[in-house]
């Protein structure tokens, strides 16, 4: 059986927003019936790219670009709400919200707990993503999106192929779900997501110099990594849970060491870190 | 109606278009197919690396539906409601009447008849004319070419346009490097195969890749960026913005105040200097004036040494983070990425901007530039590349160069972009400097006065687009120009509505390159960008196909311009009997490309893939200078290639010059761009009195989704875009980034409108409070598609479109450099209540 899927690698997204824009010229002003109506030329995002801000000035700030787009769950919350066929699943997997059936039913858009269904005022209809189905079903390789990809980030294929690409980082164990609590099987995963991370620039405060190859061990009570700062005196640890309490220790030979407790909220940036001799 | 599909390109690379019924129904990147020529692959480190097999273009190529059909289309002719060209003109109400539909026989008539009289009152040099960039593509129809033969013909004052995105490398570089017919900017071939073999770190120094493009290359060298990280080359970045490059590969940021880049790049030198971590010997060989440098930075001369900690005051960058990058460059092999094609970046557009691009070259000499893995290289262009093909780029004339005449200006009054208001309303005016200096060095001196004696003032403006406002300095300049009653008579001639349209008496519509047929190369303007197709990773030649009817009563180029030749009276000679058509076939013919494809097949396809050169042989960039050979790459416009001095640069000692003997030979005792190199505090900086009343910076880079002011609010789908602009109250404000401490001093809160101000103007933005751009620094792109002032024809009022530049100073780089400085502008914000 064929079930599409994709595989984001946030890891390679630049935010160059050639999928959002791909996306719009498809489906503004164009009608695919029976898989969509026009999408309104401003307003909706059935590919929206969440942009999150990373650190602090004077670190390196980076940008994490996270393309939300319906999820195609295998076990959509739209799909079950939806009671008189409004949104079904093709035999693809590709979850589709009928433009006839579904006029009117404002309720359904609050179905998705990944908010990626839009209202269209003009049409009354809730609308979404279908993986340019009508061009799939044309013969089309990938939807837009992925075709308008300068970097590989977006991938398509089927997931049931073990020799598609998608399924095999799938089978890799490289993949995760955005929200795996909602518990709905997910047809999209993604490479990179960003996590927390635990930053700092540690310099000797008796030289001015930055501090080259510290220690730096950060633990939260169970498990501890250590890692040594680099030439600027800058060291990072990503891919940490929120919101989680952790020590940080900073230790050179010669130098009084130096404990901080930080906290996942948001990434940590502890700024400069002035060690002093012993 | 079935549904047809054609072929098309555009500045963000080629297309296909999907029409159905007549209407452009989708617009996809081009996807190769099997029978196209094969790709290249690069083998290093142990890994193959090939491009896919499509067009990686920029956002804005996908636009071209909403933009052909936008709601800013100028539809029809227009006539200025209080505007009778035989009666009461009212100049004084450009900018502010409304406009009423005319038929294009009007609209000619009037337009010749104006042309007519004045060149018969004042002379043909009464009339000045110029186009805008970028707005288009193509070969036969764009700006230089219809527009260029049909003004050379009949004879203008031609404007002289500044090289507005890399003035420092323009009127700097040439005096260090050479380069000058590249206008400044460094070869580039082969970097990309040198770089993912050889190189251990890339430095980019005011350079924002993924948002220039190299250009025109669109996305396509995104894709390296991501290989070299993969390989670990580190990637630092030096900029006073966290640009879109750094915020995805920057490993380290060393965030500087703008206007200092100068001091740092010595502090730099000062440490390799005094830690012996230089290329000695290359410099011994290679260089010229190194002792005299060398004793400026250790401060022997003026008894200031450049030390890292000096730079550090100045800049607000840490000594230490200074020392650290200068021991790290040392010690690797590094890649100085110092603007999107080597040369370029936003750091060159400010006051002494010379200096600095001098340093640029200076630190890659100092680091032997040309040796494996170690040059200046923007990251953008340099795939193994076959330039044994020849086709010309869409800037070595046009149609005008294939005529069996071609037509020459015979009118030799010209005015400067920068200083066209002041030519209007001011003359005389004066200057030096030819703006594209790439036929020799001695251009850059070349005097000027308008009017020029014996000629008259121009009293008419035929403009072709619409940019200035947005993309010009002090923009408020134009809108005083425009009212002036020495202008006796505007016409515009665009597709859209601009920030200048309404200031015209006439406007014709113009169609769009999707609206008629041309021929053209994906990113290939040919003449000082030679090989700019190396943005892109595959050569793609386009047989522009019409896609659609003109929208409106809108017409070709070519055709207006035939129209007004007939009634001028040189129809015949401006077209040489030949329609678009005809021009599109002599281009081919004029190429290489015959050899490889028939018209007709390529009329057909559309498209064709140069292929591969079977043994490639790579001959990187300056390799042959930093190995004494003779000159090896393909840089068709380096006049010292195959001659006796072959192995030398293009400076006038052929070596790198750290005093350059132009620099003394023509203006010695300039002390603003002085023959060494010199670290001039800016004339609009942190330091200056000035910013005791406007304390902030403003940096307005190039934006990132549109192509200047060529897509922006034409396109509402960009307005979706977050970063670019952002709709509130009805709105589509446009974004300006604002750290926390210098917003929350402010009492400004995410989503705010602000209104952005100095003495020159002020401009209504939405704020975004961001960690990307470092205190004290403000960042708003250029480019803004629309200019709405609050009251409509006032010189002075606030903007709600977003023209930064009405804030940008018209001060040039220094006093014998014509170049523009917008990033040497104090501001203030403050939060905008309505």
């Amino acid at each position: 059986m064929t079930r599409y899927g994709m595989v984001i690698d946030i890891t390679r997204c630049n935010g160059c927003y050639n999928c959002f824009i791909a996306c719009r010229d498809e489906y503004c002003g164009n009608d695919y019936p029976p898989y969509s109506a026009a999408q309104p030329d401003k307003g909706s995002f059935w590919i929206k790219i969440i942009e999150k801000e990373r650190g602090k000035y004077p670190q390196p700030v980076r940008v994490a670009y996270t393309p939300i787009l319906c999820q195609h769950c295998d076990e959509a919350n739209c799909v079950k709400a939806a009671k008189n066929g409004e949104i079904y699943r093709r035999e693809d997997g590709i979850v589709i919200i009928d433009p006839e059936k579904s006029k009117g039913k404002k309720e359904l858009m609050s179905a998705c707990p990944y908010r990626v269904i839009y209202w269209n005022d003009e049409k009354n209809i809730p609308q979404k993503c279908t993986l340019c189905a009508h061009l799939l079903d044309a013969g089309w390789k990938e939807p837009r999106c992925v075709e308008a990809c300068p970097t590989a980030a977006l991938k398509f294929g089927d997931l049931d192929d073990p020799n598609s690409e998608v399924a095999k980082l799938v089978a890799a164990g490289k993949v995760e779900i955005l929200h795996p609590e909602y518990n709905m099987k997910e047809k999209v995963s993604y490479i990179g997501l960003p996590k927390r991370f635990i930053a700092g620039t540690v310099v000797f405060g008796d030289t001015d110099e930055c501090a080259d190859k510290v220690t730096v061990a950060i633990g939260d009570g169970q498990e501890k990594k250590t890692l040594k700062t680099n030439n600027y005196g800058d060291f990072e640890l990503d891919g940490l849970p929120s919101n989680k309490e952790y020590t940080v220790r900073i230790n050179y030979t010669g130098y009084k060491p130096q404990t901080f407790k930080v906290f996942t909220r948001d990434d940590v940036y502890m700024g400069d870190i002035f060690l002093t001799r012993k | 109606m079935s549904e047809k599909v054609f072929i098309n390109c555009t500045g963000g690379g080629p297309i296909r278009v999907y029409v159905k019924n007549g209407k452009i129904t989708r617009v996809r990147p081009l996807v190769f197919d099997e029978n196209d020529a094969s790709s290249w692959t690069i083998e290093a480190r142990g890994q193959k690396f090939t491009p896919p097999r499509k067009a990686c273009v920029a956002p804005f190529a996908l636009t071209e539906k909403e933009r052909v059909y936008s709601k800013d289309r100028i539809l029809y002719p227009l006539k200025r409601v209080d505007f009778d060209q035989n009666g009461e003109r009212h100049p004084e109400n450009r900018g502010k009447s409304g406009y009423e539909r005319i038929s294009w026989d009007e609209a000619i008539n009037i337009v010749s008849g104006e042309m007519k009289r004045i060149r018969s009152a004042y002379g043909p040099e009464a009339i000045v004319s110029r186009g805008s960039s970028h707005h288009n593509w193509g070969n036969v129809g764009y700006r230089s070419s219809a527009w260029a033969r049909f003004f050379n013909l009949i004879g203008f004052t031609d404007i002289l346009d500044n090289p507005d995105s890399w003035e420092g490398w323009h009127w700097g570089a040439p005096h260090a490097y050479g380069f000058f017919w590249r206008l400044g900017n460094p070869e580039q071939y082969d970097l990309l195969e040198d770089a993912l073999k050889n190189t251990e770190m890339v430095v980019y120094w005011s350079n924002d890749p993924d948002s220039t493009h190299g250009i025109y290359g669109g996305n396509e060298s995104a894709l390296w960026r991501i290989w070299l990280r993969e390989r670990g080359i580190k990637q630092v970045f030096v900029d006073p913005y966290c640009n879109y490059t750094a915020a995805i590969h920057s490993e380290k940021w060393i965030a500087y105040r703008p206007g200092t880049e100068t001091a740092l790049a010595m502090a730099i030198a000062y440490v390799w200097l005094t830690e012996d971590t230089y290329d000695k010997q290359y410099i011994k060989t290679h260089s010229l004036g190194f002792d005299e440098f060398k004793n400026y930075i250790l401060g022997k001369g003026d008894g200031v040494a450049k030390t890292p900690e000096w730079a550090a005051e100045i800049c607000d960058v840490p000594a230490r983070n200074i020392i650290a990058l200068a021991r790290e460059w040392a010690s690797k092999r590094t890649m100085l990425s110092s603007g999107t094609k080597g040369g370029e970046g936003g750091a060159c557009r400010q006051a002494y901007a010379t200096e600095w691009a001098r340093m640029m070259v200076f630190l890659a000499a100092m680091q032997g530039m040309g040796k494996p893995g170690s040059n200046i290289w923007g990251t953008t262009l340099g795939p193994p590349f076959n330039a044994t093909l020849d086709f010309p780029g869409y800037a070595q004339g046009g149609i005008n160069r294939l005529a069996k005449k071609p037509a020459v200006n015979p009118v030799k009054q010209r005015i400067y972009r920068l200083l066209l208001p002041e030519a209007i309303l001011n003359p005389p005016i004066k200057w030096m400097g030819d703006g594209f200096c790439g036929n020799s060095i001695e251009q850059q001196f070349n005097k000027y006065v308008y009017p020029l004696p014996g000629c008259s003032e121009v009293k008419m403006f035929y403009r072709y687009g619409g940019a200035f406002i947005a993309t010009m300095t002090e923009t408020n300049r134009w809108v005083r120009m425009y009212q002036s009653p020495k202008l006796e008579f505007v016409v515009n001639q665009d597709c859209w509505w601009c920030p200048e349209t309404k200031f015209a008496d006439i406007i014709l519509p113009a169609c769009t390159n999707l609206e008629r047929n041309d021929i053209s190369e994906w990113a290939n303007a040919g003449g000082y960008s030679v090989h700019g197709a190396g943005a892109c990773n595959h050569r793609v030649i386009v047989y522009q196909q019409k896609c659609v009817e003109p929208v409106g009563e809108s017409k070709s180029d070519y055709q207006i311009f035939c129209e007004l030749a007939e009634k001028l009276g040189v129809k015949e000679e401006f077209t040489e009997g030949n329609t678009e058509e005809n021009w599109i076939k002599i281009m081919f013919d004029s190429s290489d490309l015959p050899k490889y494809i028939s018209f007709e097949e390529f009329k057909k396809k559309g498209y064709y893939i140069v292929p591969q050169l079977e043994n490639y042989k790579p001959t990187p960039c300056l390799r042959w200078f930093y190995e004494g050979r003779e000159c090896d790459t393909p840089d068709l416009g380096n006049p010292k290639r195959n001659t006796e001095k072959g192995k030398e640069l293009g400076t006038y000692s052929g070596k790198l010059e750290f005093v350059s003997q132009s620099l003394l030979k023509h203006t010695p005792d300039d002390d603003e761009r002085p023959p060494l190199v010199h670290y001039i505090p800016s004339w609009e900086g942190h330091q200056s009195d000035l910013a005791k009343k406007y304390p902030l910076q403003l940096i307005s880079p190039h934006p990132r989704y549109s192509f200047h002011t060529q897509h922006d609010s034409h396109v509402p789908w960009l307005s979706d875009i977050p970063g670019h602009r952002i709709w509130k109250d009805g709105y589509d404000y446009q974004v300006i980034h604002i750290h926390p401490t210098d917003a929350a001093a402010r009492g400004i809160q995410n989503n705010d409108i602000v209104k952005l101000y100095n003495d020159r103007g002020a401009v209504l933005l939405i704020a975004q409070i961001s960690e990307r751009v470092r205190p004290g620094v403000v960042h708003s792109c250029e480019g803004s598609a629309k200019y709405d002032p609050l009251e409509p024809g006032k010189a002075g009022s606030i903007d709600r479109g977003g023209c930064v530049n009405l804030l940008t100073p018209s001060r040039m780089l220094s006093k014998n450099v014509p170049g523009m400085a917008p990033n040497s502008c104090l501001v203030e914000v403050s939060k905008w209540e309505v």
